[in-house]
């Protein structure tokens, strides 16, 4: 087993890839009766400090069909110069510069350890990267400052080359001309209005048709690039222009009401956002970031009046259909993330406000974009101020950690076929012979392209196994799969990335076994928990929760170890062992239970979960849990009721919070002040312990989860209340005594009674 | 011309007169007679072939045939006065037919003869200024002579004299109106009309004697005449050439010249001061005489036409002939002499004489027998303007105009006068057709006299002058009748010891307040009437309560939005440059209320081009921030705050800001417009800002922009005279129809300063301005060096008026007549209210009145005018003006307080008003029928009888035909060929909202002799009549209209005053690019600068400056202002249409 993990390990880390089966069920009958799909959550991008991009264009396979790059799985005739295509058994000549190529002269690509390699090719005019402020007005007066500062001081995290423009809303739209001298020049547009891609164009003057059409034609011409860039212009040129511009911003100078909330234009906003980048940079990168502070209250996009007292939808308003804007709104934005996707535009949202703002109406501009999105309580807090800078942050090779315009392509043996992905992406409608009927997530094609993505932007692909089920083991034994990435590189290189990874083949009649065993169970809960999340945007979630009750009920019966009708008999190999229990708090994660959670909440979570790799996907579904005490080192406890002690500290990271919980005795003695008398030292550094790793996982973490330092009764101590297994509650308190642990108040049920219903119902014939 | 009637032609008569009966005297030795038939007859020669055969390319209307060109004829100011009675020149047509290519070369320089007689003319025309001058102070003297003189020949003469000229180009007129009418039952030009005049003539010369035989020798003659015709015609040219030289040419020369002397001779007299008198002497004795009754009978005026006629339906021919004779009708004339003088009450007692004197004039008929020949009608023997003007000036100028007294008749526009209030509303505020109403429907309708108001409820008042008083009635608002709520007034009567009052308007018994009762005095006075305006002012203002408000709220104070295309030719002419320049300081003179120290007014900026920018100038900002909205489908204000400030505040952001406009857009290539976007805009602001306001829009182009309001190009001349002309004038669009609206309700008043290079649809751009009650200024082909001068005073002066801001108007009247139309520059949304967005000191309102019951002499009638406004400072307030009137149930006494310069205004609208859904052929041909019916039914039901070919005008009326001519020459109702559809438009749009005063002047422009100006006294150089036979090649001229100053410079000037006035040696080195004088240090150069400033100071527009060299090519621009000369575009001369009108009224009477 442990060969397996390090397999797993190994792969990860490699090609960035895990596969919910390692080991891959020979026949469609059989594949569809693993429950869990075969399936894989790829990491395009993962940082590999040990892969140097080579130089050169990749070799592709001559059948237009096809197309698959070169790679390590292909049987190679050095004496001829042929290659044999992997996926389509074409056989390919070298290209000339390949003439020197032998056993012992090996082309990167052909070596096993470059089962994931990068290549820098040349293709078209390097355009800069772009970035379209998109900032509303309408803010309190601190709000606006803090954001300004943070506009401000991002200018000077930009590549000094990328184009910004500035973009502010309110009750109208201004978008800010960045070129002009004295006065400062903006366009204005009614926030009432939507307005098409052309009519923005025209009305920015931007349109290029309208041009020609007069006299003058050849003067006109050259002027183009100077009229696009009115709008957009390189950082280091108006660097301080644009300080000063941002520092002169105003609040929305219309009045409010009383009891009316301002009128905010975001759906014209972003409408013009798009449609901006849409006429002057089509298909280049760019990020349009947008700062709202409030939900949009007119226009196309609104998502609630500006009455006051007409409160925004709630889930239960959505399941009485009782959001009378959502529908519309939801539609505008969709739209708009569709024509953003199509010229390869992202869209962040970055909303901060303590009502809601609408990110369930906007939340496919960020998710099929790519885009962040980011929520938080005010635009003055270090939750927003480092969120955002973490945004520009670089990696270690002092590149930033943002890539644009990928396009993912995925190729695959004769056996297989793409079922779909479910991630930051849009389907291209790449029909092929790989292409499933089947979809799971986005399906009907082979191609996705992902507007804007990181080292960590991790999607999940899901494949079907086509290979009928009387045909033999496919020739070779494995089946392979190949993943081509064509992005732009933040350093505006164009860049292809290619993964061919393989697996073998085995009948699962006959070598179960060996398929159980090479099982990722992590793998395998993140997948299923996307399909259910997936799932959930679109289905109530009561028939989300039932499906993933069954599959994990299914998966139970084929691999669990038991006697009919004796649940004491019930055993999971250790392949298997954690699985229901990732069920069980997926089921409890605000990604499936909207319990408690806004809409806006709802999409916050489920827009990240649907885009962060393996590890913090897991930690989404199942909290870290930490104990500090004067009984050893830190470890990790279950996140159980019962690990809540009054000599502990806790800390919780959910991902989006970071949680320190002191226990009831610990919070006493703090409050005595014991930590500051020198003879109680080692009490003071207990304190500071969580305090610090804390501090380590909040410096990496994007985005920046919210800090929540509470202890024993404080109110904020909910937020660990709930994510704890309920092991005691109020029903049961008396019966696990009172010596460990906290009771929560809670009807849910916990885990060992969740266990007990699952094994009772696996092991039922009824079934 | 019952006009004589009016003191005022007595007067000049009797100046004339004076002088005349010297030369009467003389003249009637003989040459009188001829010289002024030959006038006469000159004239008609000219219009006559016209009329015959070259008509079609005289006459203006081939069917008027007024062929004539009148410019030969045209009226010596001074007869008119005299003779304006006689419209009767005569064309005489029949000469016509043989001088046809006499006249039509006549005019021009064809026949000698007429250039003879222009020439005379034009000395006729000199002389003529002299003699008005010489009248005023004779007049009076004269009418006493006259009434005596008008047995006696002499006497008459003298009287005629004056007169005479009149009476003789009366019936000169006459004749040829005669022949006209009578004519035009035979309708075989001249000769028919002779034909019939024959018997005509045979009552004529029944009348006088020695006049009408000549012409029923004439008729006989008429054959022979109309053979004559010839002849006849060729006497015209003696006659003219008697114009030259009266006697020596009358007398001598030709036979018939003596009869044309005639008149000549009476116009001589007058218009010559000096050489006249000999004419005169001979001609003014026909003429005298006939004038000589008519003075005593002014309604008779008529009377000397009737020997006109005579001579009109005797060819030329027999005018001449009846001019021969008008000597022997003197006698008869004698009652001329009444009607004139009659200047009414006396010269009743003359009319009969009159009667005599008519038949006189028959007599001159016949005795002109010999004189036949000429047949022109000396156009210094009909009614002349500048005479009325001059004696108005004399008689009224000098006192103030007290309004205590009901139904008084104001001095003339023209005059200089004080004004009084003392219960009614000055007449700078209003000003009425008449002063006395007839009681009845009928007698209004026989009459035909439009009963209107020419109202401009917020006139500027001279120093001298105090501003209507502003009383506060207090929470409770002005005390107002219960049920008509008209506003306490002089005329409320208190009754019961003042507990309460009745309605003058309604006879409603209404309660007084308790805070505003006070005892009466034993008159039934409140004890407290001197110390209320508005008990014992007629003008007066209210300040308004809440409830007057918009929303009742008390309004925010207005704005001023300058809004300024910045499009490629507007920034390429510097007129960016130069607006943002002078904005820069005319900003601190923004009009402020009283004594506040600043202006309440806010001002905004946006430029504008296809797109809008809009400008925060917020007094926070270090730099001015621009906003640019394209989205024209669908306007809307892109901030609120810092859009609108105070100039105080934000000055240095102002400043910078006009400062950048000209650079920001240098380089613009930006040639489209939007244009209904801007007024959205604007509108948008005010409606944000919860203000009125109004809007400077600097626009050049046709706005062909995709945007709401774009236009087509649609300018087509060819629709020219067609039924499809009305659409020129109507806007493309019911767009901008919609957008005033809005407009309208928002207060929100758009003034536009268009600059065109090119058509671009003034009548669909001004619908905004014209009913938001803005104005338009239009500065075609606008150049900087020429024109900015003129463009910038005109901007100062419209920034800096006063103005009233979302103003209603309702005019109440008391019970019997009712408002029932409304002509000017608004909106109504009813049929009661005048709605206008912004009402500034020079926009008139033109109200018609009609009859919905009798009226009773002795209550007379009321008008009250209420004017709700907000004042430039924010203050609601109610402006008050009363007017009490007469009523009378005798047509003579609606005739006899008539205002026809207030009547031209009203008429003048109507038709402009009229063409936007009538052919213009219809409007104008309404217009004279209506004119012929005032003046038939005057002749109908108060001339005394006589001839029907005797042409009689209403003493107050004798400058109708010549008033109502220039108004049918007007370019909106006759186009020449250099008349752009833009410039109908414009000025269709401007007179409809014109005072009294400017329409005068424009129709009838000013023209003065510079070189004749006493260059040590203030007062400026008598003015000389609009024709060009009055200018002389030695004479620098001046002629104003209101929009354009022409500086007309003879061929033969002296090289001094050319080097004292341009700074250069010679005639050819005068450059006609001047756009102003320059300034020379000698006291001609000052004297013509102060003068041209003066006027410049009289109009609320700052006039072109044009320097006409003459026989250069900007004469035949400069030509079609003298509007009593036959007009390129077909405009009849004066004479011509006096004879037409003339024909009318026949046609009427029989």
């Amino acid at each position: 087993m442990a060969t397996y993990l390090e397999f797993i390990q190994q792969n990860e880390e490699r090609d960035g890839v895990r596969f919910s089966w390692n080991v891959w069920p020979s026949s469609r009958l059989e594949a569809t009766r693993m429950v869990v799909p075969l399936a894989c959550l790829l990491t395009p991008l993962k940082e590999r400090l040990d892969l140097p991009p080579v130089q050169y264009e990749p070799v592709l396979c001559s059948r237009p069909t096809c197309k698959a790059v070169l790679n390590p799985l292909c049987q190679v005739d050095y004496r001829a110069k042929l290659w044999a295509c992997n996926f389509c058994f074409q056989r390919n000549q070298f290209p000339p510069a390949y003439a020197g190529i032998s056993e012992v002269n090996q082309p990167a690509e052909l070596m096993p350890q470059f089962s994931t390699i990068e290549y820098i090719v040349q293709r078209g005019p390097q355009t800069p990267l772009i970035f379209l402020y998109v900032v509303d007005t309408c803010l309190e007066e601190e709000d606006l400052q803090a954001l300004k500062e943070s506009l401000q001081m991002s200018l000077s995290l930009l590549p000094p080359d990328a184009l910004v423009g500035l973009i502010t809303f309110g009750r109208m739209v201004q978008v800010h001309e960045l070129s002009c001298e004295g006065i400062s020049k903006s366009y204005v547009f009614r926030g009432t209005k939507d307005l098409s891609a052309k009519q923005i164009q025209d009305m920015l003057g931007l349109s290029r048709p309208a041009v020609p059409m007069q006299q003058g034609r050849p003067l006109q011409t050259p002027e183009q690039p100077v009229i696009s860039s009115r709008f957009l212009q390189p950082v280091h040129k108006i660097d301080m222009n644009l300080t000063d511009l941002l520092g002169e911003l105003q609040r929305d100078p219309w009045p409010v009401p009383q009891g009316k909330r301002p009128l905010r234009s975001t759906g014209v906003a972003l409408s013009i956002a798009v449609g901006l980048l849409e006429g002057t940079f089509p298909n280049t990168g760019a990020r349009i970031m947008l700062f709202t502070g409030g939900p949009p209250t007119q226009g196309p996009g609104m998502v609630v009046g500006d009455e006051l007292k007409t409160p925004i939808r709630s889930w239960h308003d959505i399941e009485k259909d009782n959001a009378r804007f959502m529908k519309k709104a939801t539609k505008h934005y969709e739209t708009l993330a569709n024509r953003s996707a199509a010229n390869g535009h992202c869209i962040d949202v970055y909303a901060c406000a303590l009502d809601q703002t609408g990110l369930l109406e906007m939340k496919c501009c960020a998710n099929l974009t790519g885009g962040h999105m980011v929520m938080g309580d005010s635009f003055n807090t270090s939750l927003f101020k480092q969120t955002f800078q973490r945004v520009f942050s670089k990696g270690y090779n002092g590149e930033f950690r943002m890539a644009f315009g990928a396009n993912l392509d995925v190729k695959t043996s004769r056996e297989l076929k793409i079922a779909g992905a479910i991630g930051p992406c849009i389907s291209l409608n790449a029909k092929g012979p790989c292409v499933s009927e089947n979809e799971l997530g986005i399906g009907g094609t082979s191609q996705w392209k992902i507007c804007s993505l990181d080292p960590s932007t991790t999607l999940a692909i899901y494949f079907e196994v086509v290979n009928q089920h009387n045909a033999p083991i496919p020739q070779g034994g494995r089946g392979a799969v190949q993943f081509v990435t064509q992005y732009q590189h933040s350093s505006t290189q164009k860049r292809i990335r290619v993964t061919t990874i393989a697996r073998n083949w085995a009948d699962a009649q006959t070598q179960l076994q060996h398929i159980e065993a090479a099982f990722d169970q992590e793998a395998a809960a993140v997948l299923m928990a996307r399909l259910g999340v997936y799932r959930a945007e679109s289905e109530e979630g009561p028939d989300v929760l039932r499906w993933l009750d069954r599959q994990l009920i299914r998966l139970c019966q084929k691999f669990g170890q038991y006697n009919k009708d004796d649940p004491n008999s019930f055993r999971l190999s250790e392949s298997f062992s954690l699985y229901p229990q990732f069920i069980f708090h997926l089921r409890r994660s605000p990604f499936l239970q909207v319990f408690n959670n806004s809409p806006d909440e709802s999409s916050y979570y489920r827009h990240h979960f649907a885009r962060q790799d393996l590890t913090q996907s897991l930690i989404m579904i199942q909290p870290i849990l930490y104990a500090y005490s004067f009984h050893g080192p830190p470890e990790p406890v279950l996140l159980d009721s019962s690990s809540i002690l009054p000599d502990r500290i806790l800390l919780m990271d959910t991902f989006f919070q970071i949680v320190i919980y002191l226990g009831e005795t610990i919070a006493q003695w703090q409050k005595a002040g014991y930590q500051d008398m020198p003879e109680y030292e080692n009490f003071k550094h207990l304190l500071q312990a969580p305090l610090d790793d804390a501090q380590e996982i909040l410096q990496t973490r994007f985005p920046m989860p919210r800090y929540i330092h509470t202890e024993h009764g404080g109110s904020q101590a909910r937020f660990l209340l709930s994510k704890v297994n309920p092991s005691q509650t109020h029903n049961n308190l008396y019966a696990w005594g009172q010596e460990s642990g906290a009771p929560i108040l809670t009807d849910d049920v916990s885990l060992q009674v969740f266990m007990d219903h699952l094994k009772k119902l696996a092991v039922s014939s009824a079934s | 011309m019952s006009v004589n009637q009016q003191a005022h032609t007595g007067p000049p008569y009797g100046q004339p007169q004076p002088g005349y009966q010297g030369y009467q005297q003389p003249a009637y030795g003989g040459q009188s007679l001829p010289g002024v038939p030959q006038a006469q007859y000159g004239a008609y020669n000219g219009p006559m072939p016209g009329y015959q055969q070259p008509v079609p390319p005289q006459g203006y209307f081939p069917s008027l045939g007024f062929p004539s060109k009148g410019s030969p004829v045209s009226l010596n100011s001074d007869t008119s006065s005299l003779a304006p009675n006689f419209i009767g020149s005569l064309r005489a047509p029949p000469t016509s037919g043989a001088p046809p290519p006499a006249s039509g070369a006549s005019h021009p320089s064809g026949h000698l003869a007429y250039s003879q007689f222009e020439h005379g003319d034009v000395q006729n025309g000199i002389p003529a200024s002299a003699a008005p001058m010489q009248r005023p102070p004779a007049s009076q003297p004269f009418l006493p002579g006259s009434a005596p003189t008008p047995v006696s020949q002499i006497s008459t003469f003298q009287q005629y004299g004056p007169p005479p000229a009149s009476v003789q180009q009366l019936r000169n007129h006459m004749a040829g109106m005669t022949i006209g009418s009578t004519a035009a039952s035979a309708p075989p030009p001249a000769g028919l009309g002779y034909a019939s005049v024959p018997a005509v003539s045979g009552s004529f010369s029944a009348t006088g004697s020695g006049l009408h035989t000549p012409y029923s020798t004439s008729q006989g003659p008429p054959l022979t005449s109309v053979s004559e015709g010839l002849p006849l015609a060729q006497p015209p040219f003696p006659g003219q050439t008697i114009s030259t030289q009266r006697l020596p040419t009358q007398v001598p020369g030709f036979t018939p010249p003596p009869p044309s002397t005639g008149v000549g001779p009476s116009s001589y007299p007058p218009t010559t001061g000096a050489p006249r008198p000999p004419a005169m002497p001979g001609p003014p004795l026909p003429g005298q005489t006939v004038a000589g009754p008519p003075s005593s009978q002014p309604n008779h005026v008529s009377s000397p036409p009737p020997p006109s006629t005579m001579a009109g339906l005797h060819p030329g021919p027999p005018m001449s002939g009846l001019q021969g004779p008008p000597p022997p009708t003197h006698p008869p004339q004698p009652g001329y002499q009444m009607q004139q003088n009659g200047s009414f009450g006396q010269m009743r007692g003359p009319q009969p004489n009159y009667g005599g004197a008519y038949p006189g004039a028959p007599n001159y008929g016949s005795p002109p027998g010999p004189p036949p020949p000429p047949k022109r009608l000396d156009p210094d023997s009909i009614p002349s303007p500048i005479q009325v003007i001059e004696d108005d000036r004399n008689n009224r100028g000098s006192e103030p105009f007290v309004t205590g007294v009901r139904g008084q008749v104001p001095p003339l526009v023209t005059t200089n006068f004080l004004v009084k209030d003392q219960g009614n509303a000055s007449p700078r505020y209003i000003r009425c057709t008449s002063y006395n109403i007839p009681c009845t429907s009928d007698m209004a309708k026989q009459s035909q006299v439009p009963l209107a108001a020419v109202i401009k409820p917020l006139a500027a008042l001279p120093p001298e002058e105090t501003l209507p008083y502003l009383v506060d009635h207090g929470e409770s608002g002005p005390v107002r009748c219960n049920r008509c709520k008209a506003y306490m007034c002089p005329f409320m009567q208190f009754i019961e010891g003042g507990r309460r009052f009745q309605c003058c308007f309604c006879s409603c018994v209404t309660e007084v307040p308790p805070h505003y009762f006070q005892h009466l005095d034993h008159t039934g006075k409140r004890v407290d009437f001197y110390d209320r305006p508005e008990l014992s002012l007629g003008s007066y203002e209210f300040l308004a309560t809440v409830d007057y408000c918009k929303n009742n709220k008390f309004p925010s104070p207005p704005a001023f939005i300058f809004m300024i295309d910045v499009s490629y030719n507007a920034v390429k002419s510097g007129l960016v440059r130069l607006i943002c320049e002078e904005l820069k300081s005319l900003l601190d003179y923004l009009p402020r209320e009283g004594n506040m120290e600043e202006s309440a007014i806010r001002v905004g900026f946006v430029t504008y081009n296809k797109v809008l920018h809009f400008y925060n100038v917020k007094s926070s900002l270090a730099q001015p921030q621009m906003m640019v909205v394209s989205d024209v489908a669908d306007m809307f204000v892109p901030l609120l705050d810092g859009f609108l400030v105070n100039v105080n505040e934000s000055r240095t952001v102002i400043a910078s800001l006009l400062d950048q406009i000209p650079e920001m857009f240098a380089d613009t290539r930006e040639t489209e417009t939007v244009f209904a976007p801007v007024i959205q805009a604007g509108l948008e602001a005010l409606k944000a800002a919860e203000c009125a306001g109004k809007l400077f829009i600097f626009h050049t182009s046709l706005p062909i922009a995709e945007a709401p309001g774009k236009l087509k190009n649609r300018d087509d001349r060819k629709l020219i005279n067609t039924d499809k002309e009305k659409t020129l004038f109507q806007p493309q669009t019911s767009f901008y129809n919609n957008l005033a609206k809005d407009c309208v309700a928002q207060g929100c008043c758009v003034d536009l300063f268009l600059f065109p290079n090119q058509y671009l649809d003034v009548a669909t751009l001004g619908v905004v301005p014209y009913q938001t009650g803005g104005s338009i200024y239009k500065y075609a082909y606008f150049q900087l060096e020429t024109d900015q001068y003129r463009f910038l005073n005109d901007l100062r002066r419209d920034v800096q008026k006063e103005v009233g801001f979302d103003a209603v108007m309702r005019v109440r009247t008391s019970t019997g007549i009712r408002a029932t139309d409304f002509f000017g520059a608004f909106y109504m949304s009813n049929t009661t209210d005048v709605e206008m967005a912004g009402l500034d000191c020079d926009k008139t309102i033109t109200v018609e009145f009609k009859h919905d019951d009798k009226l009773s002499e002795d209550s007379g009638a009321l008008l009250q005018c209420a004017l709700l406004y907000t004042s430039c400072a924010g203050q609601r307030r109610l402006r008050i003006h009363n007017l009490s009137l007469n009523c009378c149930t005798q047509l003579a006494d609606l005739y006899r307080n008539c205002e026809t310069d207030t009547l031209i205004n009203y008429l003048a609208k109507y038709a402009y008003r009229g063409v936007l859904s009538s052919p213009v052929k219809t409007v104008r041909d309404a217009l004279i029928n209506q004119c012929a019916q005032i003046l038939a039914c005057y002749r109908k039901n108060c001339a005394s009888p006589s001839s029907a070919g005797q042409l009689i005008l209403p003493e107050c009326m004798k400058l109708l035909p010549v008033y109502l001519n220039c108004v049918l020459k007007s370019d909106v109702l006759q186009p020449g060929p250099e008349v752009t559809t833009d410039d109908r438009a414009y000025i269709r749009q401007l007179v409809t909202s014109m005072d009294v005063a400017e329409t005068n002047v424009f129709f009838y422009p000013r023209l003065l002799p510079l070189t004749k100006a006493d260059v040590d006294s203030d007062s400026l150089p008598a003015a000389i009549r609009n024709s060009e036979e009055r200018l002389s090649k030695g004479d620098i001229y001046l002629l104003e209209n209101g929009l354009n100053i022409f500086v007309w410079v003879g061929v033969n000037v002296q090289q001094g005053l050319i080097q004292n006035l341009f700074g250069v040696s010679s005639f050819s080195q005068i450059s006609n690019a001047l756009s102003t004088l320059p300034v020379l240090e000698n006291p001609f150069s000052k004297k013509v600068r102060s003068i041209v400033d003066m006027l410049q100071g009289q109009r609320s527009r700052y006039m072109k400056l044009i320097i006409v060299k003459q026989e250069d090519k900007l004469e035949m621009l400069f030509k079609h202002f003298l509007v009593e000369d036959k007009s390129l575009s077909g405009g009849a001369s004066y004479v011509d249409f006096l004879c037409h009108m003339h024909k009318e009224i026949r046609q009427l009477l029989s």
